[in-house]
């Protein structure tokens, strides 16, 4: 079974659509690349996908779950990164783990631990009693990734996860993105960064709500005869 | 109610973080019980007096000495010239010229009667109507020792007068800081369940939380629970600390059980901060929510009978009160801190409240519902 499966998903804000019948799956384990333009879709869908938004028609499922009617199950079996940080500035490193996985139902003990793997992993443990707000950006938005997996949901969405990041933070970011993926975890991720998506194992490209071409990286340079990821997109997002 | 535990954590290690917000807490309702109780102070004492007399006979001079001894008026000038009495009204100089004319004197012995003037500034009404008052009752006095004293009148011969005696119940004193301080710890209480609770969850929209938070299996009544109940426990214990410096500074009196003030502050709570959560659900940062809080805070003290007795508004006004919480808290506290009134006379308020706090609590889950 897919972890995400849609079939003709849309969303419609009144006479305008945002998201146009759109069709795919992912698999599991895959690092799926949800690349557009600006105000292609893509925001609208993956909030479709993780029980933000009501679709207007066309399903859905998600984790094996109903988009419908079992968001609730769906919310507790993704985790979710924004471009937007989402930890408690005014919180320490410590506090944020042990808040967001009180919230996901982990037990004191497990939050312990986890707090101690994660702290480790990250090499943070100087950093565990520092608010956040006292972090450098990288370090934030890597420690706001590893706080929205450590519930091991098995679908994690990043929306423009690396936004404003410095290439060697990003280099590292996707460390844990392919680490995460190695352990099983579906990583469905949306970025503007054209060679991360060429880290990707599959790609999705969004032009005016629709899906224009899905396919591994390497397939649709062939298929758009380009050199670089970059082209396919200039070649497709323009040709509108 | 674990998701409730760990929400609650959160917002209480972000209140006791938040410098500002300790101050507002513990520093700020101590400052402004202390300055307001003070200073909303209805009592006039020291009114400046004008006398023109152009009599300057005995009687007058007993008359001023009588005004003055009073410790309601000081004399500020003693002129012949009414001009220049006129003149001290105009440059807010005196508060109130006694006129006393010539032959006031001769009149009283010769004629039985004799006739004052008093001119009132009566820019600041209740301070002119008090200082009316006040002369009025002084000069009554005055009268009635003339008749004692010198027509050798007494209750059997001439017109009969009626002396009303006075007997102040529930505040023997007419203390005002004793009827201001329980209206001030209203105010204050008010201002946390309105205002800090509302601009709490306009925050989490504010640096974007709000939509991790949405995306986590938290249950809407979970989240407004958990950013309810800490502003809830944090105004009750505003309630304590306002008590508290109100029977150690100004002595405040509690006759009635405290208890009843806390179960209606407790009730009375809930309408305030649901209507908090109500103004965040149709704001998206703290300035519009506080500023909308505030509107409506500074419409409802305004006509809480706080400072105003509400009995001396037009009818609309007084029927606005009914929809007004402030006005029922205002009530209540004084009720049961003052004349010590029990659930007997409490409970009607109480059930109202309770009506109320369901109201807006319903139709602020209802909008939130509608708006995430």
């Amino acid at each position: 079974m897919h972890p995400i499966v849609t079939k003709e998903l849309t969303k419609k804000f009144g006479a305008f659509i945002a998201t146009n019948a759109i069709t795919f799956e992912v698999k599991e384990g895959e690092i799926f690349g949800f690349l557009g333009a600006n105000g292609a879709g893509k925001t609208t869908a993956m909030r479709m996908l993780c029980g933000l938004l009501k679709p207007s028609s066309g399903e859905a499922k998600v984790a094996g779950f109903d988009v419908y009617t079992q968001a609730d199950k769906v919310k507790q079996n993704i985790g979710y990164m924004s471009q937007r940080f989402s930890l408690y500035e005014d919180l320490k490193v410590k506090e944020n783990i042990r808040f967001y996985g009180g919230i996901y139902g982990l037990s004191n003990n497990t939050i312990k631990e986890k707090t101690k793997q994660l702290l480790q992993k990250l090499q943070m443990e100087a950093e565990a009693d520092q608010l956040v707000s006292a972090l450098p950006l990288g370090w934030k938005q890597k420690l706001a990734f590893s706080v929205a997996i450590l519930h091991d949901p098995s679908i994690v969405f990043l929306d423009e996860p690396t936004g404003g990041v410095d290439p060697v933070t990003r280099r590292q970011f996707w460390d844990l993105i392919y680490e995460a993926a190695g352990r099983g975890v579906t990583v469905f991720v949306t970025t503007h960064y054209m060679d991360e998506a060429e880290y990707c194992d599959r790609i999705s490209i969004m032009v005016d709500g629709r899906i224009q071409a899905l396919d591994t990286p390497r397939q649709l340079k062939a298929q758009f005869q380009a050199d670089s990821m970059d082209d396919v997109f200039l070649k497709l997002a323009r040709g509108k | 109610m674990r998701t409730i535990f760990f929400i609650l954590q959160k917002e209480f290690l972000q209140i006791f973080r938040n410098r500002g917000m300790m101050a507002i807490i513990f520093l700020i309702p101590i400052v402004q019980l202390l300055v307001l109780a003070n200073a909303a102070n209805y009592e006039v004492r020291n009114l400046a007096i004008d006398v023109v007399d152009q009599d300057h006979s005995s009687w007058s001079q007993r008359l001023v000495n009588k005004l003055t001894a009073s410790g309601y008026f000081k004399l500020h000038r003693q002129t012949f010239n009414e001009k220049a009495a006129f003149e001290d009204l105009q440059l807010d100089k005196a508060d109130i010229v006694l006129m006393i004319p010539r032959h006031f004197e001769r009149d009283l012995v010769r004629e039985d009667k004799a006739s004052l003037q008093l001119l009132v500034n009566a820019i600041n009404g209740s301070k002119a109507g008090l200082a009316n008052g006040y002369a009025n009752n002084i000069i009554r006095s005055f009268n009635q020792n003339i008749r004692t004293e010198w027509l050798a009148l007494d209750g059997r011969n001439g017109p009969a007068i009626i002396e009303v005696t006075y007997s102040n119940w529930f505040n023997t004193r007419l203390d005002y800081k004793v009827f201001m301080v329980p209206g001030i710890i209203v105010v204050l209480v008010t201002m946390i369940g309105a205002f800090l609770s509302g601009m709490n969850i306009v925050k989490e929209k504010e640096i974007g939380t709000i939509e991790q938070l949405n995306v986590t299996p938290i249950r809407k009544h979970h989240f407004i629970l958990g950013k309810l109940i800490p502003f809830w426990i944090v105004a009750l214990f505003e309630l304590a600390l306002g008590l508290l410096v109100g029977k150690l500074v100004f002595h405040l009196p509690m006759v009635g059980s405290l208890w009843l003030v806390f179960l209606f502050a407790a009730v009375y709570l809930w309408v305030m901060l649901g209507m908090g959560l109500l103004i965040s659900t149709f704001t998206e940062t703290q300035q519009q929510a506080m500023f909308i809080a505030w509107f409506f805070v500074i419409v409802f003290i305004l006509m809480s009978g706080l400072f105003t007795p509400v009995e001396n508004m037009p009818h609309w006004a007084q029927v606005l009160t009914w929809f007004n919480p402030i006005a029922y808290f205002v009530k209540v506290i004084r009720m049961v801190l003052l004349k010590g009134s029990g659930w007997a006379n409490i409970q009607i308020y109480l059930l109202i409240m309770l009506a109320y706090a369901v109201v807006m609590n319903g139709i602020a889950i209802w909008n939130y519902r509608k708006t995430t």
